[in-house]
């Protein structure tokens, strides 16, 4: 399979899991809540295709796009929405607290960043080149443990790639609302130089993590990404209180599935998304299986 | 090590930071002003960074990001001990130890920890006032997966006394997540031992709990059967000791002192057996009354014990602030002459 098709076929198997889940919810075969990583599936994939084995991955709510990127199982993932023994952390953590080998999310926001530092403070000290992504939200930016750990990232220079996936709304408020001048400048005022792009695309978004993730690790020093991205699903499973044809209209511009999918011939996209389709069902149905 | 064995609560604190560094190329010490020629507010980290340049770090004055760093250095392997310069600025960890550090055990089913181990001294009458002479860790006693320790001016037969045995061994054995409470007025205890503690019998009774950790029980040699259990924790163990003492010789009261140096989790098998044996129990700590350490010993002892506890009492601060003037301080928190007049009252 070519670069391309692999590419959208990564994205597409996170893809068609949050969409079978969404779908699957009403029906209560899952409890409790979600969030699901529909329309940022580019950062996911774009950022973690050039991991190395060593590398740490902290994720927020947000996750499963992270997970499954990172190469997490999504039978294990369903299996742990439905609160079963088989999943990725037995059903304790549920949806939004998922550790399965260097990968480690939380359902908290700030505090990660500060557990992310410490991480990079110990890849550092081991030595061994590895590095810590940190992924987090424009939202998490109104916590102030944020900045603690900025400066101390800094003033260690830890070998951390924060991932700043600014999707323009926290929960139900919008950006505006929240942050107060320009994003980037908050990582620069504490020297930790920022990259930023405003892309839904994959081919813009995964050589540049690859540069960066390259830079923090051959010179093991921070770096922040900030990507101007889209949420095209709700905060969790209904809570979306954007007009419909403001929604539409980022389906319509800033879907990375669809600005990628032209890249490739209908004839391998109607296959890719056949198999996947099919490995996504597979998966939900043998977690289904899964003993309670 | 005859030349190097502490003398005092400080000097045995150090040298199980010192051991516990020497021992662990793992362990790593964070916190504020902790470097040489300082050392530490209190001096407990005196001496380290000379002698560990890179594993003693000082850090700015950010409570939260750095119990969060040793958090992440510990799910990564590493056992990070984060020293707060005073216990009243342990609500700036809250969400770093209750939400963070201490889930990652259960949270994923078990297949990480971080054992971080955080040190702070508690505890007034030094004249700091309202916030920085707080006894607080009423706050953090039952939150799941945190372990609360307290240690008792006792010097243990190990070369780093029973103070720093017990931070060294919180350190070193990197279990699971440990508030340590310290006591500025324990640094310059004397550790008890030989003549100081002649008169006493002293038995540790940690076998009895599933932890292992000392839990005194002190009473006169040669008294008759104690009249009332008293139940205290570091500093204030000390003045209960000092009560029990008194009321001894000068009132014919006789009580037994049970001193956990493990708080949280709450394992009371060697407390519920004294109070069962003298019927009466009074607890005594520093912090405020309400939903305290007592409040929950009495709960327990009440549903341990049924009608063979005839009477309980707490001793605690007054509900108000710590004042800055040292006779308002003393009118507020607790001394031995309430302890004193609590337990006449009861008996």
């Amino acid at each position: 399979m070519n670069r391309n098709a692999e590419l959208f076929q990564k994205m597409l198997t996170i893809r068609s899991f949050e969409t079978l889940l969404l779908e699957k919810f009403s029906t209560g075969i899952f409890t409790g809540t979600t969030h699901t990583s529909l329309g940022q599936e580019a950062n996911a994939v774009g950022v973690l295709s050039h991991i190395q084995e060593n590398d740490v991955v902290v994720s927020n709510h947000r996750c499963h796009g992270h997970f499954l990127a990172y190469g997490g199982d999504p039978l294990a993932l369903y299996a742990e929405l439905m609160g079963k023994p088989d999943g990725v952390c037995g059903g304790v953590g549920g949806s939004q607290h998922l550790h399965w080998r260097n990968f480690y999310s939380s359902g908290l926001q700030g505090g990660t960043v500060a557990m992310a530092a410490g991480m990079a403070m110990a890849e550092k000290r081991k030595g061994d080149k590895a590095i810590v992504i940190d992924f987090m939200g424009d939202g998490t930016l109104g916590e102030g443990i944020v900045y603690e750990s900025l400066n101390m990232i800094s003033l260690w220079q830890l070998p951390i790639l924060i991932v700043l996936e600014n999707n323009h709304i926290a929960q139900t408020t919008p950006a505006e609302l929240a942050i107060a001048g320009d994003i980037s400048q908050r990582f620069e005022a504490f020297g930790i130089p920022a990259a930023r792009i405003d892309s839904s695309d994959i081919l813009e978004i995964s050589p540049l993590a690859e540069a960066l993730i390259g830079r923090v690790r051959n010179e093991s020093r921070p770096q922040a990404l900030i990507i101007d991205t889209a949420r095209l699903g709700t905060h969790s499973k209904g809570d979306d209180t954007r007009p419909g044809e403001v929604v539409e209209a980022l389906w319509q511009e800033r879907d990375p599935l669809t600005i990628h999918g032209s890249r490739l011939s209908e004839g391998v996209r109607s296959s890719i998304t056949i198999k996947i389709e099919a490995y996504i069902q597979a998966a939900f149905t043998r977690a289904l299986g899964k003993e309670d | 090590m005859a030349e190097n064995s502490p003398t005092t609560v400080l000097s045995s604190l150090n040298q199980g930071l010192h051991q516990s560094l020497q021992d662990d190329p793992n362990v790593i010490l964070l916190g504020e002003d902790i470097l040489d020629p300082y050392g530490g507010s209190f001096k407990v980290t005196r001496g380290l960074s000379s002698k560990f340049p890179e594993r003693v770090l000082t850090t700015p004055i950010s409570e939260a990001g750095i119990t969060g760093i040793a958090g992440g250095l510990a799910l990564r392997g590493f056992h990070p001990v984060v020293e707060i310069m005073f216990g009243d600025f342990t609500t700036l960890i809250v969400d770093q130890v209750i939400n963070h550090i201490t889930k990652f055990d259960a949270m994923y089913h078990g297949q990480t920890s971080a054992p971080v181990v955080i040190r702070t001294p508690m505890g007034g009458r030094r004249g700091y006032g309202p916030t920085h002479s707080q006894t607080l860790e009423k706050l953090f006693l039952g939150v799941p997966g945190l372990r609360v320790l307290a240690p008792f001016h006792l010097q243990g037969d190990d070369p780093i006394g029973s103070p720093g045995k017990l931070l060294y061994d919180a350190v070193i054995q990197g279990s699971s997540p440990t508030l340590f409470v310290e006591n500025k007025l324990q640094y310059p205890l004397k550790l008890l031992s030989g003549d100081d503690i002649k008169e006493y019998s002293i038995t540790d009774r940690g076998a009895l709990t599933q932890s292992g950790l000392p839990f005194y029980e002190l009473h006169l040699k040669g008294a008759p059967a104690a009249d009332i259990t008293l139940a205290s924790y570091g500093y204030m163990a000390k003045l209960a000791l000092d009560a029990l003492h008194q009321l001894a010789y000068q009132h014919e009261i006789f009580c037994e002192l049970l001193v956990p140096t493990q708080l949280a989790p709450f394992e009371l098998a060697p407390l519920l057996s004294s109070a069962r044996r003298t019927g009466k129990l009074i607890t005594i700590e520093e912090g405020t009354l309400s939903l305290g350490w007592g409040a929950e010993v009495l709960a327990r002892a009440s549903e341990n014990l049924g009608a063979e506890l005839k009477s309980a009492r707490r001793i605690a601060a007054k509900e108000t602030v710590v004042p800055a003037a040292p006779q308002l301080e003393a009118e507020v928190l607790p001394g031995v002459e309430d302890i004193i007049q609590q337990v006449r009252e009861m008996v």
